[in-house]
């Protein structure tokens, strides 16, 4: 049996994904719409999931959509935005309990079809324009989240290092938006936005949950019927950047705790043959509490709680970051390099490569048991535009070897140190 | 083996509690892939007064402790635990919180090697003084690490304002100064008096199966031997019931204030149905009219006070309780005055049978959608525990509130005097 079930068809330019499954209690309904990151479109496209929370034609405030939502017995609905790589996903999540739980209760997932197609393709709409109080009201709700960025001093420091990074790619641009594009956008703006949204991005549509598929697939013919087609223009892709030197960022907050954050490139993404190799690379090197840098910046030198490295899959990245002492900066950093070094001359044991392969394949086997997670994991099939079944993914784990691993961390290039620290610490920059 | 069948949630659990006082739940789930497994001890950051195992004196330990045990506990005379669980291809993690220390794995093979792994790392300490003195940079950095985060913050300051001796007025991890005092003795005092297995329960839900499971806990804690059972005499100062301070206000380097306000509970109902059903009252009340669709929300929110930060939460433990009501605000005196008179509106407000009716509904359905963690069944089922009343009673209980009882419980929730206010402004205002 392969460990997760996905039919995948194609109805009126949607791509409707069904995962039967009897693993929760709950029915997951997801639409994914994709388009390039692009700096014209960011800003609304971080905009509309505020407005389209708000309400839509039938339930026209957020009170009288939060009574739908109660009534289908706490159904929880959610509207972001993320990028991944150069592309920007809105998701509109909807989840409900399944009604074999509930004694007496009414189909559940129809009305939950219902109501999704209803907050996609229904908006609160007038004279062409989103209601302009929701409008304006919610401008204002997202440049404070806008303004607060500057609050979480991990999230800071990372999108300080991508802007700095990545300055003139898609990838710098902040999916969260731009005050000043803010300022100057309408409420008819957004709406003739949105509706070139529905008519030309990529819409994966997702249901997961115990089931019966034809009943499901009837009901979506019936009414989840998108009129346009996707046409998005595809991601262009962007010339390989040439680092002639690491740079060194230095910037200055009263905080207790300096973030130093370190960029890399991979130069290899989800689709590449070594991908693998680099995820297990990346497991050893800061991926998980016996790896290099907990081990050395937190366990041997307690300089840190915190010490890890993350991949960033599609496009190519790799990010260190550890909270520190202000002065600990360049002991600390000597360390991290220390460890890469020590990773491309193979300086590791067997033991701790086949450990870290069986945590990597733990870690896949979890998400399994997330409704969600398992939805993202094949989501980014798509936005790889690899296909690999769970079971692929865990055998090119299992052949990764030590040769693969120093091979894929000498491909491993470091771009730019960012520290965020307070006026005592780091020299200035 | 007890079994409990719980056939609307389709859920069996096999119960026992071991000759030597542990409590053992066992949740067997073949459809996942994982198992998680939580090992918990009642015992936490206010249980900071004490007599000892074997001693007749009470004893006041240096704050943070019981948090600076459970770091210390995952490391052994050879190895640190990590590396096991990592062996084993599981992720190990640890929780310390006002009431409760947790260790716990989640791995999707070796799940029985795991358990013991779990169960034998935390019944056999080894703390030695030069490994409790590197522990203290790693400690203090986690430490600062919430000094720079204005959202806990917020937190605990508003507990600091309602509480005025009450111990979880003391930071969960302590302050730097405070770490400084703890011994390897202080922390084989704690060990020995909370870390006993009468004071302790084990949850594991998951893939495996329950009869090879309970022999092997039932082997592996008849081989061990501990003290006797004793009562454990934990003291806590007296608290009135008017909170410690109206107002307090702090500065921080943010961009927007944050302001919160806190409802201290003037007591804590000890029998099992009685306490959960003033959790559930409060969690009912606080929905009614803080979530989105709610009357209060509604208001702060076209009065413009609130922004996508605005929160609501409550906590009910056995000897301390509290709500708290928070946003991000422009205006934070605007934003306190507005939800104090709210507050104040309720000993005259009502509750209509058909509204009580929806939440009800609305809160079933939260429950069957949050019973697809295990994580949250775990975490959920010990917090339970620790007061008596078994977790997947919940739903029938619920189905048992009336209107009236809710109304009663209203109207006499609130009283001035157990309200305060914590904002935290930007720095140079």
């Amino acid at each position: 049996m392969k460990a997760v079930e996905e039919e995948m068809y194609q109805q009126e330019g949607t791509h409707i994904h069904l995962i039967p499954t009897n693993k929760f209690k709950t029915i997951h309904l997801i639409a994914k719409f994709k388009a390039p990151l692009t700096r014209e479109t960011v800003s609304k496209r971080a905009l509309l999931p505020y407005v389209l929370r708000q309400g839509t034609k039938s339930y026209p405030s957020r009170a009288a959509l939060e009574n739908e939502l109660d009534e289908l017995y706490g159904a929880g609905l959610g509207i972001d935005g993320g990028k991944r790589g150069n592309s920007h996903i809105l998701s509109f999540r909807l989840e409900v309990a399944n009604d074999k739980f509930i004694p007496h209760a009414p189909n559940m997932l129809d009305a939950a079809v219902e109501l999704l197609k209803e907050v996609i393709f229904e908006p609160n709409v007038k004279d062409n324009q989103f209601d302009e109080d929701i409008f304006n009201r919610e401008r204002e709700t997202l440049k404070q989240r806008i303004e607060s960025v500057i609050e979480d001093k991990m999230n800071y420091a990372q999108m300080r290092l991508i802007d700095e990074m990545c300055e003139d790619e898609a990838y710098a641009l902040h999916v969260q938006g731009y005050l000043e594009d803010l300022e100057s956008l309408t409420s008819s703006d957004l709406y003739s936005y949105y509706k070139q949204l529905l008519a030309e991005d990529q819409l994966d549509f997702y249901v997961l949950g115990d089931f019966d598929t034809d009943q499901v697939k009837n009901k979506l013919a019936d009414s989840f019927v998108r009129k346009q087609h996707g046409s998005a223009p595809e991601q262009t892709s962007e010339p390989r950047k040439q680092i002639s030197e690491v740079r060194e960022i230095i910037e200055k907050q009263n905080i207790q705790q300096a973030k130093l954050h370190i960029g890399y490139r991979t130069h290899c993404t989800y689709e590449d043959a070594g991908y693998y190799a680099l995820q297990v690379f990346n497991g050893i090197f800061g991926g998980f509490p016996n790896s290099k840098l907990f081990m050395n910046v937190r366990e041997k030198h307690s300089l840190a709680y915190y010490a890890a490295s993350r991949l960033e899959s599609h496009k190519g990245l790799m990010f260190v970051f550890s909270g520190i002492a202000p002065e600990d900066y360049e002991k600390a950093r000597n360390i991290i390099e220390l460890q890469l070094k020590d990773m491309r001359a193979g300086s590791f044991e067997e033991d701790i490569l086949e450990e870290t392969k069986g945590l990597i394949i733990n870690d896949i086997l979890e998400t399994l048991d997330h409704p969600q997670g398992i939805i993202e994991l094949l989501y980014q099939q798509i936005l790889s535009g690899k296909h690999a079944e769970v079971d692929d993914m865990i055998s090119g784990i299992r052949k990764v070897t030590k040769d693969d691993v120093i091979k894929a961390a000498n491909s491993i290039e470091e771009d730019t140190v960012y520290l965020l620290t307070n006026n005592g610490g780091g020299e200035d920059a | 083996m007890h079994k409990d069948q719980y056939e609307t949630i389709g859920e069996t659990i096999y119960k026992e509690k071991l000759p030597n006082g542990l409590t053992v739940a066992l949740l067997p789930k073949q459809e996942m892939s994982k198992t998680y497994a939580i090992f918990a001890t009642n015992y936490g950051s206010i249980d900071q007064q004490f007599v000892p195992l074997g001693g007749t004196e009470e004893i006041r330990v240096p704050e943070g402790i019981a948090h600076f045990l459970e770091h210390k506990l995952f490391e052994k005379e050879d190895r640190d635990v990590f590396q096991d669980f990592g062996r084993q291809g599981a992720s190990a993690n640890a929780y310390t919180s006002f009431s409760t220390t947790a260790y716990l794995f989640s791995a999707t093979d070796n799940i029985i090697e795991n358990t013991k792994t779990l169960i034998d790392f935390v019944q056999d300490p080894y703390f030695s003084e030069a490994s409790v003195n590197k522990e203290k940079g790693i400690i203090a950095q986690e430490i600062k690490m919430y000094d720079d985060q204005p959202d806990w913050q917020s937190f605990m300051g508003t507990i600091k304002s309602m509480f005025r001796n009450h111990p979880v007025n003391i930071d969960i991890a302590g302050t730097v100064e405070s770490i400084q005092d703890i011994t390897k003795d202080d922390l084989y005092t704690c060990y020995n008096t909370f870390y006993h297995p009468e004071n302790m329960t084990l949850f594991i839900a998951g893939n495996f199966d329950a009869d090879t499971m309970m022999n092997m806990i039932q082997d592996n804690q008849s081989a061990k031997s501990f003290a006797p059972l004793a009562d454990i005499k934990r003291s806590y100062p007296d608290e009135p019931e008017a909170v410690a301070e109206k107002e307090k206000v702090m500065k921080m380097a943010i961009s927007i204030p944050k302001c919160i306000v806190g409802i201290k509970e003037a007591s804590v109902p000890q029998e099992p149905e009685a306490f959960i059903k003033r959790d559930l009252y409060l969690d009912i009340v606080m929905d009614h009219y803080y979530s989105k669709g709610g009357a209060f929300y509604q208001d702060l929110y076209q009065s413009g006070l609130i922004d996508s930060s605005f929160y609501y939460e409550t906590t009910l433990e056995k000897n301390f309780g509290y709500s708290m009501i928070g946003s991000n605000a422009q205006k934070p005196d605007c934003f306190a005055e507005k939800v104090m008179a709210q507050l104040l509106s309720l000993k005259d407000a009502k509750i209509s049978e058909a509204d009580f009716e929806k939440l009800k509904k609305k809160k079933i359905g939260q429950i069957l959608r949050s019973m697809n963690s295990l994580e949250y069944i775990s975490n959920q089922y010990i917090h339970y525990q620790a007061v008596g009343f078994d977790f997947f009673q919940l739903i029938p209980v619920l189905e048992s509130v009336t209107a009236e009882e809710i109304n009663a419980f209203l109207n006499s929730w609130i009283a001035e005097e157990r309200l305060a206010v914590c904002k935290i402004v930007p720095e140079n205002s």
